[in-house]
């Protein structure tokens, strides 16, 4: 070969030239430590700080090497997605891959430039341990192997969402989220990493892990059999929920967390209405109980818990003030954020179950709770929020200063009311914004063009309403003023002219409480001829009738209900937005509580019937 | 051996007994039993006894994830294990049409280069081990140790570098890497006098090796004999030229051939191999400078990530031989199949046996080096 020109003449004597060798140093270097590459796959640390354990790290682990330690004195708070756990390493199997690091949503572990793979004499359980910052030797190595930009396997940014842009939508209700394609929506189920947060998260616990795997899997109808385990508002909830589940989300620490919402909304969208019925149908009981339940209030707490009920064979009859179905989710909602159809949707699958609702039944003007309590075992309000709070300030009571509930309701029942040209909204929270922007498209059909003003006591940091209303209002065409604090409405003969402003100096005082405090320096004069109080509503309570309030206990005004809803008559329980809150969700994980204590209740009283008839 | 391979003869001729070589025993890197039956100290028969190493990889990978496996080929050959992540990822980014960036395709042939060297050093110097040649298998393992200094740099880790996940590879190139492994390869480059003069020119070397456990090129493709060991009996085939991977189309390198088809020419071949792969790792060090972008393709989470159905048989050339993989996705998250077509199976089992028969036992330890099979790789 070319290589080697004087191979085949090679001599016994050849070798001997290694001779020279012994003048130079050796090829054995002098075992001096030296540091690992700064690459270096080493031992484990985990900053505990940054760590939220969640799990991924052990999911991905190949050895299962990884099991998940609970910390009794580190920070545990499922709303922020945090839990107490920290991984374990089992160094007996663990072989220093990395893959730990590199899925890591937080980038909270990293491997160290420790060469030493054997634990020290002192430490012989050490090939089981919970790294901390300090590294397993307490030794502080530095950081090798560690995350990287190019090396990430978390998928930090979320498939878009298509929305119809500000001039298209301003003069209809059409919804404005067009939800995704099913290839967005497998793609977007991908980047889950099954932690769970989001289980932990969502006040009614779904089983968003569970979904998201399914509809990855291309499995919609389990997504929607895992939903109905625990949401009967999978629709309204996949649409306007306020997601918890996404703030709580591993992949949000460094990146856009899973859109949970607008997976929910999709699955429900792709399975046929017809087929969700079946679906929600399952393991529903095939016996009668003989029991009879009432529920006044149609919303989401009162129907949730009438869909638990009749499912356990109770006859459930819900008594609804007003004509459809849906409280707050159909009269305060906006269309275009909910479509009707969707809110009809689910509420004919709990119908579909055997809940019957009458409409048009106001309990304490057509029906008496006597009455309810007579013909029933048990009686569950859930009525809501429907009064909406006034500002009591100088001109509050001219007829065109509104409530911003009573309005919304207007326009979802189609009711006739004159559109202000100009209007001024107070209040900075969510409902300012779906008054201000139902409003808006209002004008623009009567009048072709926008002008809203809303004003908020909070400035743009603390803001209440969503970052996202903010801006879509925006682009609608409503002006948002920050810190202005309602002074008077101003009236000129009879007339509605607008509203002054006050700059807002503090809105709460020493003790946190509510005290707005003003400059009087600076005012403001919003023109506009109708005002609309925006600041919150309160509890219509007038149908418990005048005997029945003496009786229950109270609480600043709230009915007082122990922390399952059951108040302090035995027969009566309440739910959803009159005694918690403050959304959807909250009301649906209230009426699942409501009616398992309710369950609980009936079973006892069966329990005494038979008890009664043996000793008899 | 195993209880359940031995059978015991009655009567056998008193000059012909049979003797267990191995399982551990200096002829192989790795556990690999061998049953001769020798007529004084003259091979008549043989059988190769494998599986001490079983650890059922192909069946552990339908188990895992599609991302895990890439933590598990390696160790199914210990010596070069790079070849096996690059192909497994090749054959899956086959099936789902992910395209390599080009900068982590150069870095690719890198270690695969690298990782030749490393396997040759390890391998002339394990066969002069079993001539009596110490001093050849210090410096082979010291000087692999330099290649696995710079192996660590690169990735993280020394001998298993679990570097190269589908898509390309984990990390970038660290700062002033390529002026490092330049160095060394001057390193290496200057050390080849030393071994020639220590090893493939020393005529203790020569004599022994010359003529034993030879095969005919004809023999040899038959026997499903592939890399140096089919090169050495005079067939120019090599799967980077041959069936091109990666980036090798663009670089320039000759294909090394010997004759003599013996443990002699065996050798030969890898030593001619290791200027060869050094002329390489000069053109990517050149190279890959110039060449930005990505090195790595996106891939969706690992744990919801399912390769569409579909199947493909990705092969590139190992330093011991055409290795293969074969993956069938079903569209999980998890292989349905996957079959590793190991170049040492062929050499250490159906070659082994036949190229033993005739041979001296003091020689049979040399043949097995001089086929550099892998026990891990044999057993999976
Ligand atoms: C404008 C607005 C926007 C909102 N946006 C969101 C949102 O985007 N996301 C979110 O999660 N939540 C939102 N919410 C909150 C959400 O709508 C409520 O938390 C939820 O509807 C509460 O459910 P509930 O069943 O407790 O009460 P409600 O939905 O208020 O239902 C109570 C029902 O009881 C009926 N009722 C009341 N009194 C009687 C009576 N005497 N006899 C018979 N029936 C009676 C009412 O007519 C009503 O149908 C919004 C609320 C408002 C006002």
């Amino acid at each position: 070969m070319s290589d080697i020109p004087y191979k085949d003449k090679g001599s016994i004597l050849r070798p001997f030239k290694s001779l020279q060798f012994f003048a130079r140093p050796a090829v054995t270097q002098p075992l001096e430590p030296r540091p690992a590459s700064d690459n270096y796959r080493g031992f484990h640390v985990n900053d505990w700080k940054k760590c939220i354990g969640c799990s991924t790290c052990q999911k991905v682990c190949d050895n299962a090497a990884i099991t998940m330690v609970r910390v009794p004195g580190l920070p545990e708070d499922p709303v922020k997605g945090i839990r107490n756990e920290r991984p374990a390493i089992d160094y007996g199997r663990c072989c220093w891959c990395g893959l730990c690091v590199d899925i890591c949503p937080t980038g909270s572990i990293s491997l160290t430039t420790e060469y030493v793979h054997t634990c020290r004499e002192d430490e012989l359980d050490s090939y089981f341990v919970l790294p901390d910052p300090n590294g397993i030797h307490g030794e502080h190595f530095p950081k090798g192997w560690d995350k990287t930009a190019d090396a990430d396997l978390v998928d930090l940014e979320r498939q878009p969402m298509g929305e119809l842009p500000g001039e298209e939508r301003i003069d209809s209700f059409d919804e404005i989220v067009e939800g995704y394609t099913e290839q967005q929506a497998i793609v977007e189920a991908s980047r889950c990493v099954q932690c769970g947060m989001c289980h932990d998260a969502c006040p009614t616990h779904m089983h968003a892990p569970e979904y998201i795997r399914a509809i990855w899997e291309g499995d919609v109808e389990e997504a929607v059999r895992q939903m109905y385990r625990t949401n009967p508002f999978s629709h309204v909830c996949g649409r306007v929920c306020t997601h918890r589940c996404e703030s709580a989300c591993s992949i949000g620490r460094r990146g856009e967390p899973v859109a949970i919402r607008w997976l929910k909304r999709y699955a429900m969208d792709a399975v046929p209405d017809l087929r969700i019925r079946e679906i929600a149908a399952e393991g529903k009981v095939d016996y009668i109980s003989g029991r009879r339940i009432a529920i006044v209030g149609a919303g989401p707490a009162g129907l949730t818990a009438a869909y638990d009920l009749i499912r356990k064979g109770h006859k459930v009859t819900v008594f609804e003030a007003l004509d459809k179905p849906g409280g707050m989710t159909r009269y305060g909602i906006p269309e275009y954020r909910l479509p009707y159809d969707r809110l009809d949707a689910d509420v004919a699958v709990i119908t579909s179950l055997g809940v019957q609702i009458q409409y048009n039944t106001r309990v304490g003007r057509d029906v008496t709770m006597d009455e309810l309590r007579r013909d029933h075992d048990a009686v569950l309000i859930a009525i809501g929020l429907q009064l909406g709070r006034s500002t009591r300030i100088p001109g509050s009571d001219h007829p065109q200063v509104r409530r911003a509930v009573d309005l919304l309701r207007m326009i979802t029942r189609g009711e006739s009311f004159e559109v202000p040209e100009r209007a001024v909204v107070i209040g900075g929270g969510n409902v300012a914004m779906d008054i201000a922007r139902s409003l808006a498209r209002l004008q623009k059909q009567q009048f072709g063009k926008v002008q809203i003003t809303v004003c908020a006591l909070e400035d743009f940091e603390h803001f209440l309403a969503d970052p996202e209303e903010v801006t879509e209002a925006r682009e609608e065409g409503i002006e948002i003023l920050d810190s202005r604090g309602p002074k008077e409405v101003v009236i000129e003969d009879g007339r509605l002219t607008g509203l002054k402003t006050l700059g807002v100096i503090s809105i709460f005082d020493e003790q946190g409480r509510f005290a707005p405090r003003y400059d009087q320096q600076d005012e403001q004069f919003h023109p506009g001829d109708m005002v609309i109080e925006s600041i919150g509503q309160m509890s219509d309570v007038s149908l418990l009738g005048e005997e029945l309030t003496e009786r229950l206990e109270w609480n600043r005004g709230r009915l007082k209900v122990d922390e399952d809803g059951h108040s302090s008559e035995p027969w009566l329980w309440a739910a959803g937005d009159m005694v918690f809150g403050p959304d959807v969700v909250h009301a649906v994980a209230d009426g699942h509580r409501v009616a398992a204590s309710m369950e609980r209740y009936l079973a006892e009283l069966d329990s005494e019937k038979q008890d009664d008839g043996r000793t008899s | 051996m195993r209880p359940e391979n031995y059978q015991a003869r009655s009567q056998p001729p008193s000059n012909e007994f049979e003797l267990n070589f191995g399982p551990n025993h200096p002829g192989i890197e790795g556990n690999y039993a061998f049953r001769v039956k020798l007529n004084g100290d003259q091979v008549l028969e043989a059988r190769a006894d494998a599986g001490y190493l079983h650890r059922g990889f192909e069946k552990l990978m339908e188990g895992r994830l599609w991302i895990q496996n890439i933590a598990l080929v390696p160790r199914i050959c210990v010596p070069d294990p790079v070849p096996m992540e690059v192909c497994y990822s090749l054959a899956i980014e086959e099936i789902g049409g992910l395209e390599v960036p080009e900068r982590a395709k150069w870095i690719r042939v890198m270690q695969l280069e690298m990782s030749r060297l490393a396997a040759h050093l390890f391998a002339f110097g394990g066969h002069a081990a079993t001539t009596g040649m110490y001093t050849t298998m210090f410096w082979g393992v010291a000087d692999r140790d330099l290649i696995l200094d710079r192996f660590e740099e690169l990735t993280g880790g020394r001998v298993y570098s679990i570097y190269n996940i589908p898509g390309g590879v984990r990390r970038d190139v660290p700062e002033g890497f390529l002026d490092r492994l330049s160095s060394l390869l001057d390193y290496l480059e200057s050390r080849l006098p030393d071994y020639d003069n220590l090893f493939f020119t020393n005529q203790v070397f020569v004599k022994r090796a010359r003529g034993v456990g030879a095969m005919t090129q004809e023999q040899a493709l038959k026997w499903g004999v592939t890399g140096p060991n089919l090169r050495a009996t005079g067939l120019e085939f090599d799967v980077r030229r041959d069936d091109p991977y990666l980036v090798y189309d663009q670089l320039d390198f000759e294909i090394p051939t010997e004759s003599g088809g013996d443990a002699l020419a065996r050798n030969l071949v890898r030593r001619a191999e290791l200027k060869q792969s050094i002329r390489i790792l000069r053109q990517v060090i050149e190279r890959l400078p110039s060449i930005e972008g990505p090195i790595r393709c996106p891939i969706p989470n690992p744990l919801a990530w399912n390769v569409p159905a579909g199947e493909a048989y990705t092969r590139v050339e190992s330093s011991k031989g055409e290795l293969a993989y074969y993956v069938v996705s079903t569209g999980g998250d998890k292989p349905y199949r996957v079959h590793v077509r190991g170049p040492s199976s062929m050499h250490a089992v159906q070659v082994l046996e036949k190229l033993a028969l005739g041979a001296r036992l003091e020689d049979i330890a040399q043949i097995m080096f001089s086929l550099d099979a892998c026990p891990p790789e044999v057993d999976r």
